[in-house]
């Protein structure tokens, strides 16, 4: 049994036994910090040994012809990711307070679900633990939504059927990919083995281009690439605070990873190909900047939060669309920093639904005098959001935007042009969260509600969340470590 | 000895159980059940041990290669949790009964599954017959067996009239076949229709004849109309030995008959298959999309079966060219196996509301989760796995459809499945949320029998074990290299 393995049953036999009747708290609690220590000695190992490529391999056949196997295997962009997994898995389900064993149970399916994503390296299993993750959150959404019953059903079902078609485009994006890139009689599903016959005998450049295409199709809509985002805003909404904080936070990183781990190194020109990135650039505009737009109009926490998050996925697009190995890196930065970033807002959002039962900005105010911690915390999780230096989000959003505006060469390419409109977003963010900021804890409560500070092991989640935003943004190298050489190809 | 007498001794036992039930009333009908199910498990216990050699008369009609042992074992395996599933609705069932008792609801099925048995050796065209006869006949009875119930004697009449007018069209078939072919033989059959000398038109009449015939056996569309009102009138264990044994029988004949029309060189191989993708896209979209407005689950269950021999169907056509070792025969003989524990559990979970005095409809699962949780979580695994959810048994069969379909290059057939799978991604999802919901009414919670508890649990592991480990079922399928001559 590999050590990998462990790291991904570990969450999916707490469920199972919370399920059939273990204190849910202690078990839940209890396997993601294990699962987080974890992780955290796994990291730390690949970095001080210099590894590139996978490593912690382990492999077993569950299937012939067509070849499928239980493998798994991490280099730097899994890690980080499955890092980023466990750290918000272990704060959601420390957060969970008085409520059914039903959350803790999803909380770790969901987490469990995304390090299988992560953490195994055959298309079969990659794609089908993010299935299983999918499931919990839908399921959470229709049930303990924060709506009326018919209201939370509908948000529930869009998000299904948004989420359900995506993946069934991946789907066959996926079995192109392996029919297309399996050698000899039989299919194979392993990554490791595509990837050989990819970099021996790559495809023409236009079949490159479709393929690639399906694939941001299908891994796109799991991110919520405009224009198919409209599930996300609501769905992150209504969800209950775990599975908002797990979904926006890790889950929604997997389309990412599908296409930096699958689709950039088995087609390595196809994000090149002319009408595929003019596409993908169009798109990723409508990200930031319609989505911008949106956010600032936005009357409610819970709606500016969701909608920034989709908003804030344009970027990570940007550096896939540029594909120069800086803006790569700044992406898998930026996607750890987002998730932490989004988990702890979620957080605190849930917080102050439980406490003051609304959410709108014409009825908050001047919050900060009677919860500086709360405000504290809340301050990291804006800013980082914003792109402030020295917290985390700030290093890898530099990376993109520099590593995407290169080759410049007097003439600005459609690329150029949208990093420069892109930069508008930074400026979005800006608005929108100091404005949120302002109206929720500046200024004087004028309808008298009243927050109290969590007590302090509620905030022990928070400090972490906030602390890892801090200790990334002032040491990107921690991270960066990881990634000697994992994008190098792309 | 030889695996065929398994199925004489069924047969036997079967007949003798029939007799006890109407001349010695004092024995109770459970000891008949019992005496039925141990019969079966001992079947299935001797299969494995059993010689496979045949006395030289019979090789011309009956063999016994992996295909005929696997859907051998499938038969006994259905039977038996049938037997079983009888013994678990007994309270419910009796009411409809005329003498309040289930006399040969214990012996019928044993001739059921030995005429299956029968049918997965059959080699030539009067064996396929005499076995399929000798199923549904039975099954007649059966449907038409709680005959105080007005739905069961309605689905017993329609079950009556169409099977016997599909039995007439395969006899029909049959003759021409034999009219063209000069033989009842499969082999001969396929050697015959190479033959540039047989004339085309009549053999393409009698196998489309044939091809009628068996469609209504495994509810091919459009011959698929009397499958919702049978299933839903039906006794829910019959339901479940319909849904699962009669369809399986009916494709392992599909399968022989297959072997023979599509052969290397077959005159009419690409029409059949033509045919085949026709039938079982539109099998796909005709069960599939009506399922979506069912609200009595049994219904639901009804459509979701058809759409499921499509995908069947879908895997015959793409014929024996592919390029996965186990085959086309193969994939269906997988997909049958995922299918019979996710829908034996999807009929157990009526069979269970029915006993605790509830009703089939999709209201009643609802808060079924707050009553029965482990019920709940068995049946959400079994409903997930027949819409095909990764990780589970249903998704590991309709992977190898769908890649077949691509290997073929069939994109039509591709699509209405993908359309009909992502249909099956509603119609079940609503059943499984509609258990997760409470609308604020309290039921007491569900009793659900020790034994009941245990047989779900284990038909819930096989779908997760074949879901992500499928590997030993692949290597029970794969026929030995046709190199190796069989000693």
């Amino acid at each position: 049994m590999s050590v990998l393995e462990i790291v991904i049953l570990l969450p999916v036999l707490a469920a199972l036994a919370v399920l059939f009747g273990a204190p849910a708290r202690a078990a839940s609690v209890g396997a993601t910090l294990v699962n987080l220590i974890i992780v955290l000695a796994l990291s730390w190992q690949y970095a001080a040994k210099g590894s590139t490529g996978l490593a912690f391999t382990h492999a077993r056949e569950i299937l012939a012809n067509p070849a499928m196997s239980f493998s798994v295997g991490a280099d730097g962009v899994s890690l980080i990711l499955a890092l980023l997994t466990a750290i918000v898995m272990f704060a959601a389900v420390w957060q969970i307070q008085d409520r059914p064993a039903i959350f803790y149970v999803a909380s770790l399916l969901i987490g469990g679900g995304a390090l299988g994503a992560f953490l195994t390296t055959d298309v079969f299993f990659i794609y089908a633990f993010h299935e299983l993750a999918l499931i919990p959150t839908f399921l959470m959404i229709a049930l303990h939504g924060h709506a009326e019953p018919i209201e939370r059903k509908k948000v529930a079902w869009k998000a299904t059927i948004y989420l359900g078609i995506g993946s069934l485009v991946l789907l066959a994006g996926l079995v192109w990919l392996v029919v297309e890139f399996s050698e000899g009689p039989h299919l194979t599903f392993d990554l490791t083995a595509l990837r050989k016959v990819a970099v021996n005998s790559p495809l023409p450049i236009e079949k490159q281009g479709a393929i690639f295409f399906v694939l941001l199709l299908g891994f796109g809509t799991l991110v919520s690439l405009f224009p198919f985002h409209s599930w996300a805003a609501p769905a992150y909404a209504t969800a209950p605070t775990p599975v908002a904080m797990l979904h926006a936070g890790v889950l929604k990183k997997f389309g990412l990873y599908g296409l930096l781990r699958i689709a950039l190194p088995l087609l390595p020109q196809g994000a090149n190909v002319p009408w595929v990135q003019n596409a993908l650039l169009l798109m990723l505009l409508g990200n930031i900047l319609v989505m911008g737009l949106v956010t600032i109009r936005a009357s409610r926490l819970d709606e500016t939060l969701a909608n920034s998050s989709v908003m804030h996925m344009g970027y990570i697009f940007l550096a896939l669309a540029a594909g120069s190995e800086i803006a790569l890196k700044g992406a898998v930065l930026l996607m750890f920093a987002h998730g932490v970033s989004i988990a702890l807002l979620f957080a605190l959002t849930g917080k102050m639904r439980n406490q003051l039962g609304t959410l709108e900005y014409s009825k908050l105010g001047g919050l900060a005098s009677h919860a500086p911690a709360f405000t504290v915390l809340f301050a990291f999780g804006a800013f980082a959001s914003i792109g402030l230096p020295g917290l985390s989000n700030f290093a890898g959003e530099v990376m993109v935007f520099a590593g995407s505006f290169t080759g410049f060469k007097g003439v600005l390419t459609n690329l150029h042009w949208t990093v420069i409109f892109a930069l508008w977003g930074v400026v979005m963010s800006a608005v929108y969260m100091l404005r949120a900021y302002r109206s929720i804890f500046h200024g004087s409560a004028t309808t008298g509600l009243f927050m109290s500070d969590p007590v302090l092991p509620q905030r022990l989640p928070l400090i972490l969340m906030a602390a890892t935003l801090l200790l990334t943004g002032c040491c990107p190298w921690l991270l960066l470590n990881l990634l000697k050489g994992a994008l190098a190809a792309g | 000895m030889s695996v065929f007498t398994l199925e004489a001794s069924l047969a036997l036992l079967g007949l003798v159980l029939l007799l006890l039930e109407a001349f010695r009333p004092e024995i109770s009908r459970r000891t008949l059940g019992y005496t039925a199910m141990a019969g079966t498990a001992l079947a299935l216990v001797l299969l494995p041990a059993c010689g496979t050699q045949l006395p030289a008369f019979m090789q011309p009609w009956h063999q016994i290669d992996t295909l005929a042992l696997f859907y051998k074992g499938f038969a006994l395996v259905i039977t038996l949790l049938v037997l079983w599933l009888t013994l678990e609705c007994a309270p419910y069932l009796t009411r409809f009964t005329l003498d309040g008792k289930l006399g040969e609801m214990f012996s019928l099925p044993l001739i059921v599954c030995a005429g299956m048995m029968w049918m997965a050796s059959a080699r030539d065209l009067v064996t396929v017959f005499i076995s399929l006869e000798l199923v549904t006949i039975t099954f007649y009875v059966l449907v038409a067996f709680a005959r105080k119930s007005a739905l069961s004697l309605e689905a017993g009449v329609k079950y009556l009239i169409l099977g016997a007018l599909s039995t007439g069209v395969l006899v029909y078939g049959i003759a021409w076949v034999y009219g063209a072919t000069g033989s009842m033989n499969f082999d001969a059959i396929g050697k015959a229709l190479a033959d540039p000398a047989t004339s085309k038109a009549t053999a393409l009449f009698g196998a489309a004849l044939i091809l009628v015939g068996l469609g209504f056996k495994v509810a091919a569309a459009p011959f698929h109309m009397w499958v919702p009102d049978v299933y839903q009138g039906a006794p829910t264990p019959v339901t479940t030995f319909l849904s699962v044994g009669s369809k399986a029988a009916g494709f392992v004949v599909l399968t022989r008959a297959l072997e023979a029309f599509v052969a290397k060189g077959s005159l009419i191989a690409s029409e059949v298959q033509g045919v085949l993708l026709i039938g079982g896209s539109l099998t796909v979209l005709l069960g599939s999309l009506p399922a979506m407005f069912q609200n009595s689950v049994k219904r639901l269950l009804a459509y979701s079966s058809i759409s499921h021999a499509g995908y069947l169907l879908l895997a015959l056509a793409c014929g024996s060219g592919g390029r996965f070792d186990i085959g086309s025969s193969g994939i269906v003989a997988f997909y049958l196996a995922t299918y019979l524990p996710m829908t034996v559990l999807g009929f157990l979970a009526l069979g269970l509301m029915r006993v605790n005095g509830q009703g089939e409809d999709l209201s009643d699962f609802q808060g079924l989760a707050k009553r029965s949780p482990i019920l709940a979580l068995i049946i959400t695994i079994a409903f997930a796995s027949l819409a095909g959810l990764p990780l589970t048994a249903g998704f590991i069969g309709k992977m190898f459809v769908f890649l077949s379909l691509v290997d073929q290059g069939c994109w039509g057939a591709l699509s209405c499945a993908v359309i009909a799978a992502a249909a099956g991604f509603y119609y079940y999802f609503r059943i499984i949320l509609s258990m997760y919901t409470t609308n604020g009414v309290e039921k007491a919670p569900l009793t659900v029998s020790p034994l009941a508890r245990v047989v779900a649990t284990a038909l819930a592991g096989i779908i997760l074990i074949l879901g992500v480990y499928p590997r030993p079922l692949e290597k029970v399928l794969t026929p030995p290299p046709s190199g190796v001559v069989e000693k």
